[in-house]
């Protein structure tokens, strides 16, 4: 059976549209003169990678959970 | 103005002159939405995400508890090479020096040193960051290599900051006092991460992450133990034994809130499950509070459980009794409790040519390990009957950091 190509690609237009329209009346809501607040160091979920990153791999290693540390690397696998 | 910002907010102090015009440019045009659409994944706009820092860590780390010392330290150096790239490099080490629970009662104690080593580069264009980095760890007995990519997109009026990353690590298990002993795992992972600014005072993040591990997992000097009438105290060991494949899905939510008087909190609540049968829960509370320009104090709670993997047991019925078997008390059942503390001195060098500023840092974290079915066979007693074990630990980090 062929793939229905035509009529996915109508309904992905058509669903697409809804989904930007509905974001297009959507807009930020915090300006950037109102952001004061978030750019004050206290509000920085990791102030320090190099010491954050030594703490996730306390846990690691101690753990059975792992993962969604939040930060970008990856661990080195070394537990 | 305070010259250190975060990255999500630095993108909308800085808005993109595109944002101007488009409303009015696309709007109630599905061609023209979708053209955008692409356009902005693959253009971005315009200097709304920002680079790391240029900075430089000095860390001395120290995690001391359960007859385990680990001690070293750890340097980490950024510098921006103009204003689109960013290059690192970390320098780490681990000073171990182990008579934990698991060593001293099926093994000898042990000293070692483990050195890992990694690079980075940071690519910024527009409102995308891609980040590759590549580490590798080795110990006498154990090396991993890992790779690590890494993109993340602002958008929505630099409200919205979403990554994606990728990770593919590559171990080789040795054993001490078996040359010919060399095993091998693959690791990757898959990472998905959304920040997004919710008011002027708030902030929420969200992580997603699927680790599959492949080769050997076991520890390769860590044993199980059994009923045995003949053996000492009615019990015996034989070797663990893992499966050789795992996968792993963790999922995050962390969310900041100013308080109306110059402080802020932080609550990160994770969930965790595994092809393993361990289901785990953690939540960590924290308070940051300054204290004028120069100081700033923190303050944690974190609470973490788990459940045993399906194949673990404190003490099996007899030998060879199935097929996997594992008595890690990382595979048991076990709470931990964390209380921590921490104070940062900061100080602004406004009148230096090549330094911005420079923080120093310490924080000393106190976990106390509480195991439900793991015990202490340390303790002289009948096969089944020891105390349940627990230990406390305290972790010290203690860092200068050097803004340039």
């Amino acid at each position: 059976m062929n793939f229905p190509f035509k009529k996915f690609f109508r309904v992905a237009l058509v669903a697409g549209g809804f989904i930007l329209t509905g974001c297009s009346s959507l807009e930020p809501w915090v300006k950037p003169y109102e952001r004061q607040n978030l750019a004050d160091p206290i509000m920085a979920f990791s102030r320090a990678p190099a010491s954050d990153n030594y703490l996730h791999h306390v846990h690691q290693a101690r753990e059975g959970a792992r993962g969604a540390e939040g930060s970008a690397g990856g661990g080195c696998g070394c537990n | 103005m305070r010259k250190e910002v975060p990255e999500v907010v630095v993108a909308v102090i800085s808005p993109s002159k595109h944002e101007n015009n488009w409303d009015t440019k696309f709007q109630g045009n599905v061609t023209g939405w979708f053209a955008t659409l692409i356009l902005f994944w693959v253009s971005g706009f315009v200097n709304a995400a920002v680079l790391p820092e240029d900075r430089t860590d000095a860390l001395y780390h120290s995690f001391e508890g359960g007859g385990v010392k680990i001690q070293g330290p750890s340097i980490l150096v950024r510098k921006s090479i103009k204003d689109t790239v960013s290059v690192s490099a970390n320098y780490y080490i681990d000073n171990v020096s182990s008579a934990s629970i698991d060593v001293v009662t099926t093994a000898s104690a042990y000293t070692e040193r483990r050195v890992e080593k990694s690079v980075g580069i940071d690519y910024l264009r527009d409102k995308t960051i891609m980040s590759l980095s590549y580490a590798q760890s080795d110990e006498n007995d154990f090396a991993a290599r890992s790779a690590h990519f890494n993109v993340s997109q602002d958008f929505f009026g630099d409200l919205t900051t979403l990554s994606l990353g990728y990770s593919q690590g590559w171990d080789t298990v040795g054993k001490r006092g078996e040359p010919d002993f060399a095993e091998e795992t693959n690791r990757r992972h898959l990472r998905l991460g959304l920040s997004q600014i919710l008011t002027k005072d708030s902030i929420l993040g969200a992580s997603f992450e699927t680790i599959t591990d492949e080769g050997f997992l076991n520890n390769p000097y860590r044993s199980v133990r059994y009923r045995d009438p003949g053996g000492q105290n009615g019990y015996s060991f034989q070797p663990e034994f893992y499966p050789s494949t795992r996968t792993s899905d963790a999922f995050a939510v962390r969310g900041m809130y100013y308080l109306p008087y110059r402080a802020s909190v932080k609550l990160e609540l994770k969930t965790f499950t595994d092809t393993w049968g361990i289901e785990a829960d953690t939540a960590e509370i924290a308070y940051v509070h300054p204290y004028g320009d120069e100081w700033i104090f923190d303050a944690k709670i974190r609470s973490y459980s788990q459940n045993n993997a399906d194949f673990y047991s404190d003490l099996f019925d007899r030998i060879d009794q199935q097929n996997f078997r594992a008595r890690d008390k990382e595979m048991s059942t076990f709470t931990s409790q964390t209380i921590g503390l921490g104070v940062s001195y900061e100080k602004e060098l406004p009148d230096w040519e090549t330094l911005n500023k420079f923080v120093v840092h310490l924080s000393v974290d106190h976990i106390r390990f509480d195991f439900d079915n793991f015990r202490d066979l340390t303790v002289d007693a009948p096969a089944g009957t020891e105390p349940l074990y627990s230990f406390s630990a305290n972790v010290i980090r203690f860092y200068v950091s050097i803004f340039y």
